[in-house]
């Protein structure tokens, strides 16, 4: 450990807790979360409706690991480091694609696309000490899936994901159930960008209801130029239309969990989605109560929410379905990679009207993101004054008993903690 | 079949002159009179950079416009609380190579390239690269602009970061 202080002042009795904002700028604290959180954690790698046939393949860099993730001939996901074991190029430079073999350009080693070593070009050269069953591709230490979500971790000693993942799996449960056979997939299409910001900046934007107003007034105009009905809150301690929650599920996840006001796809309409979609939503509607029933389906539908899978993947499930994930590029940079997700067996309509819903908000030509991105860029230019003005301020909501508000910092500060906690040795 | 062995009814010269105008509108932020060279119907498109050639109802763009959508595009950007874009970006596009591709009736088809720098305080930056394609209607001796399409050279957004301004 590099250090046993505290990056985080937390006292509950008095209602305060300060961030060290070193935590957001240091090249130190950037080189020990590679070690204590990156290195430790699992980390989200690809959902396996990316890999649909056997030989489909993704190239990605995964927390700055270069990995080719796959379905090999038998049908089994795999991920391998995308490192041959010869010298060490990349043997794969395609962003993705199908095919049996991954051929290495430099020597000309050929490995499988389970990652065995199939052919070393002049093998006869080698000693009895070679033994060419002993160099397939390597991997991260543990690969498994949580429902065709994929995670690695390069932690031999992990915790098995399922147990890691713990009530966090509940959530991604009520996503699955918007399709009617249980399968999502991932849609055609990246978005991958980069933000000058600290990439815990923007763990805590996908969950801070708190900046909506402020940041977003040009999409909550947006939404009621398109007809639907944004009333400011009645009561004093609420920022948006509706009443929402923040909830710890442990383990450093965390989700938002609110009324939906603004539409959704499964299946709640708006004027945006045009009359013409009225019915198909009350059939997507009627679906899932036949095969729910009426709570169940009046909890998929009218309400929307925000999950953090600690430390790094964000499933926004409100105007559409998104899986975001990001990595530190340096401690004021970080890469974005997004991607929507929905129901397989979604018409063509319905899908049309997922992905446009989607870019309603989120993405880079979206009517919100860009200026999410805007406000972490400003505060990570306002973090250079960070050695002479120390601390961010992370109290709201403090002296709340019981139930979380989404608009408060309950949510960020079960972040921080968790994080404070790897980064540091301190509790556990 | 080369675009040169097809007739057109319209000189490349008064299409590049009405590229020119449309890019100038854009750069100064006319963006009121930047819709009126829009069709009711048009559509504006930016697909994934690692799907150029996909349909925005089955693969998710990074702006997959309709008239509509395009009209309140323009209120957000114009509105001082579109903060990715307050100050306005300042934006310099040269437009070249520009070919006529197709004519049906009144309708033209234009592909151009084009470089786009986007310039903002304490920002990189933005290097906008690729082409775009113009379906033109005849109006008169001008034209409405029915569809633009554009495809990002770049193998990702990357350093670019967002498009919140209109490419």
């Amino acid at each position: 450990m590099s250090n046993s202080r505290s990056f985080v002042v937390d006292d509950p009795q008095k209602g305060v807790f300060l961030l060290d904002r070193e935590a957001l700028v240091s090249d130190q604290v950037l080189r020990d979360e590679m070690r204590n959180i990156f290195a430790k954690c699992w980390i989200y790698v690809g959902h396996g409706s990316e890999v649909k046939k056997p030989g489909d393949y993704q190239t990605r860099r995964v927390a700055g690991r270069p990995v080719i993730f796959v379905r090999d001939q038998a049908g089994q996901v795999k991920c391998h480091f995308n490192t041959c074991r010869h010298r060490g190029a990349i043997v794969c430079n395609d962003r993705a694609g199908n095919t049996r073999r991954f051929n290495c350009i430099y020597h000309g080693w050929i490995y499988g696309n389970d990652g065995a070593l199939q052919r070393v070009p002049g093998e006869e050269a080698y000693t009895e000490a070679f033994d060419k069953s002993a160099y397939g591709l390597k991997g991260p230490a543990r690969f498994e899936n949580y429902r065709d979500f994929w995670f690695m971790n390069l932690d031999p000693n992990a915790q098995p994901l399922a147990d890691y993942l713990g009530k966090a799996k509940d959530y991604i449960d009520l996503i699955i159930e918007q399709s009617p056979s249980g399968q999502m997939e991932v849609l055609p299409g990246t978005q991958e960008y980069d933000v000058s910001a600290n990439w815990k900046l923007m763990v805590e934007n996908s969950v801070d209801d708190y900046h909506l107003p402020s940041t977003h007034s040009t999409w909550l105009n947006f939404m009621s130029n398109s007809g639907v009905k944004v009333e400011p809150p009645k009561a004093k301690d609420q920022v948006l239309p509706t009443r929402g929650w923040a909830i710890e599920l442990g383990n450093g996840h965390f989700t938002t969990d609110n009324v939906n006001f603004r539409g959704r796809p499964v299946a709640k309409w708006i004027p945006i989605y045009g009359e013409e979609a009225k019915a198909e939503i009350d059939e997507i509607r009627a679906e899932l109560v036949s095969r729910l029933g009426e709570e169940r389906a009046t909890r998929v539908a009218d309400t929307n929410r925000n999950l953090v899978i600690f430390p790094n993947l964000v499933i926004n499930d409100g105007s559409s379905v998104t899986i975001r994930t990001f990595y530190p590029d340096g401690p004021n940079k970080m890469h974005v990679l997004a991607w929507a997700l929905g129901p397989v067996e979604e018409t063509e309509s319905a899908r049309a009207r997922r992905l446009d819903a989607f870019l309603t908000f989120y993405g880079p030509g979206g009517f919100a993101t860009p200026d999410d991105v805007e406000a972490l860029e400003m505060v990570q230019q306002g973090l250079a004054n960070w050695e002479d003005d120390r601390w961010s301020e992370m109290s709201r909501g403090m002296g709340r008993e019981g139930e979380q508000l989404n608009s408060d910092e309950h949510h960020l500060r079960i972040f921080w903690r968790k994080w404070n906690t790897l980064m540091t040795g301190t509790g556990k | 079949m080369s675009a040169s062995s097809k007739t057109f009814s319209v000189a490349r010269a008064d299409v590049e002159d009405f590229l020119f105008h449309e890019a100038f509108l854009l750069d100064n932020w006319k963006l009121k009179e930047w819709e009126e060279l829009l069709t009711d119907d048009a559509g504006y498109y930016i697909p994934p950079n690692d799907n150029l050639e996909a349909s925005h109802r089955g693969t998710l763009f990074t702006i997959a416009d309709n008239r509509e959508r395009i009209r309140q595009r323009v209120i957000r950007v114009l509105d001082p609380n579109c903060h990715a874009e307050h100050p306005h970006s300042h934006l310099s596009r040269i437009i070249g190579n520009v070919r006529l591709m197709d004519q049906h009736g009144d309708e033209v088809t234009v592909w151009s390239n084009f470089v786009c720098h986007r310039y903002r305080r304490n920002e990189r930056i933005g290097e906008y690269v690729g082409s775009i394609r113009h379906i033109l209607k005849i109006d008169g001796k001008s034209f409405k602009i029915k569809e633009r399409r554009v495809h990002l050279k770049s193998h990702e957004l990357g350093s670019l970061g967002s498009v919140s301004f209109i490419l």
